[in-house]
């Protein structure tokens, strides 16, 4: 069953420099249970299109086409007092930063059980208790002390382990992870992640996970959608993905992330040049002035995204298997 | 692969919680400021219990203009009226004054603010920019004019008038402190769990703004103090006979010279020092309590 449709999502702000085009004409569609993986790097427009998603862009800001359907029910452009009655206890969403993404002065133990007194109306005592038992299934040892423990006594991994809790104290059916674990060390990381994924299983959570890392979403999702520049320029179920990458930027995304197998003091590698001004959008492919298998074509114009293959779609002139001679691939 | 390995593990220990909110102490002086500001309330409060003559009273078997002495501790003024009395029960004045008027201006000032600065959009631009406008023109002007008219005067009217005037400046505070937590991630995801408006605002902001609030708040009692002294002095404050400080400080300064034959600088020096030792404490308490909340900014 389908949960949540996106189609032909647009986003764009004005500045005072002109209009910038943060997300451009992103289509998906994530069935119940299902985790669909969002890969790209900073200022790619992953982030903004998870907040477009839950509704939490300022309206005055941002303008918002397009179609975001949750359950069937048309929910992008909608008033505030419609998605209170989904935020929470239908979509809950993860925060990059643990640091900031709790109330410095608030206790632990009230922030969890507050969603759950105003949701759940839930009498104080047994909203402790659940508020414990979700301490306790996000692996928090001691549930009873960190309940009156502030932010602030916490470290960054248990921060972010509090913040689960209280994304998921109302049991919702869809949970957007905005780089759940960018803020943390490597090792903490992989905990929280296979928390979120154990979490996900239990209650057959539907999870949209934000990252900029090919590496987190490699075993832990169904679907990927590559990001560069606002635009969807590759996406593929998983395992299709990594088998056969059309993109050149998906594939450089992949290079440049660490390899535990390479020999130690190998060389990081990274994509050379920055992302395109998205104010000025170049006209061809976004990805054009950074890709190694550049071609003319790709300057002048920009690629559609194509389904080449079921399931797999991509936004490229060259894809990898037909690509020309790389240019500048031998150096490296 | 094997000479990673051993690197992970000795990371991979679970991460240390630490308790690591500094203890920080008020000190022994700002209780003592606080004792100070404790002992004048209670005074002012009790006045009526306490052994002393009434401050109106014009006692003519007492000196006059005398200095401190027995039965009159600290002396009498130029009408044999005891200086102690009036000195206490003009506490009152200023402590009503400054007190109401600093809670009517932050009703007035803070909770707009709140509002304004969470919302944003025309509502706010308009009330910062009345907020400019207000701030531009200076307070005791437009309060010394408002007085001098609406006769007679009385504590709560001048209370009122204060309050009012002193909005704007606290609008402007409670605005920017409420605009730094407003954009916070903690408050979009409190809006992301479903909470109202009005629930972030006073169940999520609400407590980050209460260190401002509470150090802001007595600076502005302080000031409001003064003003209301000011106004005394140019004889637009609480109707005499009835004491204040700031009408005591009048009438002081008027027998500082002796122009009319007599001179009692006692009836300057008390209420000088009383209205001193009190904004002192509570500018040194604001002060203490400001850096004593200043503990969200710990991090790891």
């Amino acid at each position: 069953m389908t949960l949540l449709e996106v189609e032909d999502l647009n986003v764009s702000f004005a500045t005072p420099r002109g209009t910038l085009q943060a997300v451009q004409g992103v289509s998906f569609e994530l069935e119940q249970g299902k985790t669909l993986g969002i890969v790209g790097e900073s200022g790619s427009g992953k982030t903004v299109l998870s907040r477009a998603i839950m509704g939490l862009l300022s309206r005055h800001s941002a303008t918002q086409t397009g179609s975001v359907r949750y359950n069937g029910v048309e929910i992008l452009n909608a008033p505030n007092k419609q998605l209170r009655t989904l935020w929470g206890t239908q979509i809950a969403m993860v925060f990059q930063d643990p640091m900031t993404s709790l109330n410095p002065v608030l206790r632990v133990g009230h922030q969890i059980s507050e969603s759950l007194k105003i949701h759940l109306k839930l009498g104080k005592a047994e909203a402790k208790e659940t508020a414990l038992s979700l301490l306790m299934q996000v692996g928090i040892p001691s549930p009873v002390e960190r309940y009156d423990a502030y932010p602030g006594q916490l470290s960054g991994g248990m921060r972010q382990r509090v913040v689960i809790a209280i994304a998921l104290a109302c049991a919702p059916r869809l949970l957007m992870a905005d780089e759940p674990t960018t803020g943390l060390d490597v090792t903490v990381q992989a905990q929280i992640l296979d928390l979120l994924s154990s979490l996900q299983r239990d209650r057959q959570m539907a999870m949209v996970l934000v990252t900029h890392d090919l590496g987190v979403v490699a075993t832990r999702t169904d679907e990927i959608i590559v990001m560069y520049a606002g635009n969807v320029v590759e996406r593929a179920p998983t395992r299709d993905l990594f088998k056969r990458m059309a993109m050149p930027y998906t594939e450089a995304l992949l290079r440049s992330t660490p390899r535990i197998a390479n020999p130690s003091h190998t060389r990081l590698i990274s994509i050379e040049g920055r992302p395109p001004d998205l104010l000025n959008p170049p006209a061809g492919c976004p990805f054009a002035p950074r890709c190694p298998y550049v071609q003319e074509k790709c300057q002048r114009e920009k690629p559609p995204l194509v389904e080449a293959n079921p399931g797999h779609s991509y936004a490229c002139w060259f894809p990898l298997d037909t690509a020309a001679v790389p240019q500048g691939a031998a150096s490296s | 692969m094997s000479n990673v390995a051993p690197a992970l593990a000795v990371a991979a220990t679970p991460p240390v919680v630490e308790d690591n909110v500094v203890k920080k102490k008020l000190g022994l002086f700002f209780w003592i400021c606080v004792g100070w500001i404790a002992l004048i309330v209670v005074l002012a409060i009790i006045a009526n219990l306490l052994p002393l003559p009434n401050p109106t009273f014009q006692n003519y078997n007492a000196p006059q203009n005398a200095g401190p002495a027995w039965g009159h501790i600290l002396g009498t003024d130029d009408l044999n009226r005891d200086i102690f009395s009036r000195l206490i029960y003009g506490s009152r004045v200023s402590l009503i004054i400054g007190f109401l008027g600093g809670a009517i201006g932050m009703i007035l000032g803070g909770v707009p603010a709140m509002f304004s600065a969470y919302r944003r959009g025309r509502v706010d631009t308009f009330l910062n920019t009345t907020s400019y406008v207000l701030l531009a023109f200076p307070a005791i002007v437009a309060v010394i004019g408002i007085v001098s008219f609406w006769t007679p005067r009385n504590i709560w009217k001048i209370t009122l008038i204060i309050g009012i005037f002193g909005a704007p400046l606290i609008f402007r505070v409670i605005r920017a402190s409420t605009l730094s937590y407003a954009t916070r991630d903690f408050v979009t995801a409190a809006k992301a769990l479903g909470a109202s408006d009005t629930r972030i605002l006073f169940k999520e902001i609400f407590p980050n703004l209460v260190p401002t609030i509470v150090s802001f708040g007595l600076i502005a009692v302080a000031t409001i103090i003064v003003l209301e002294g000011s106004l005394a002095f140019l004889g637009l404050s609480v109707q005499p006979p009835t004491p204040s400080w700031g009408n005591m400080l009048y009438e002081g300064s008027q027998l500082l010279q002796g122009s009319s034959g007599q001179t009692n600088p006692w009836l300057v020096y008390f209420p000088a020092a009383a209205m001193f030792s009190l904004l002192f404490c509570l500018n040194m308490v604001a002060d203490k309590l400001r850096s004593y909340f200043d503990v969200t900014e710990v991090k790891l």
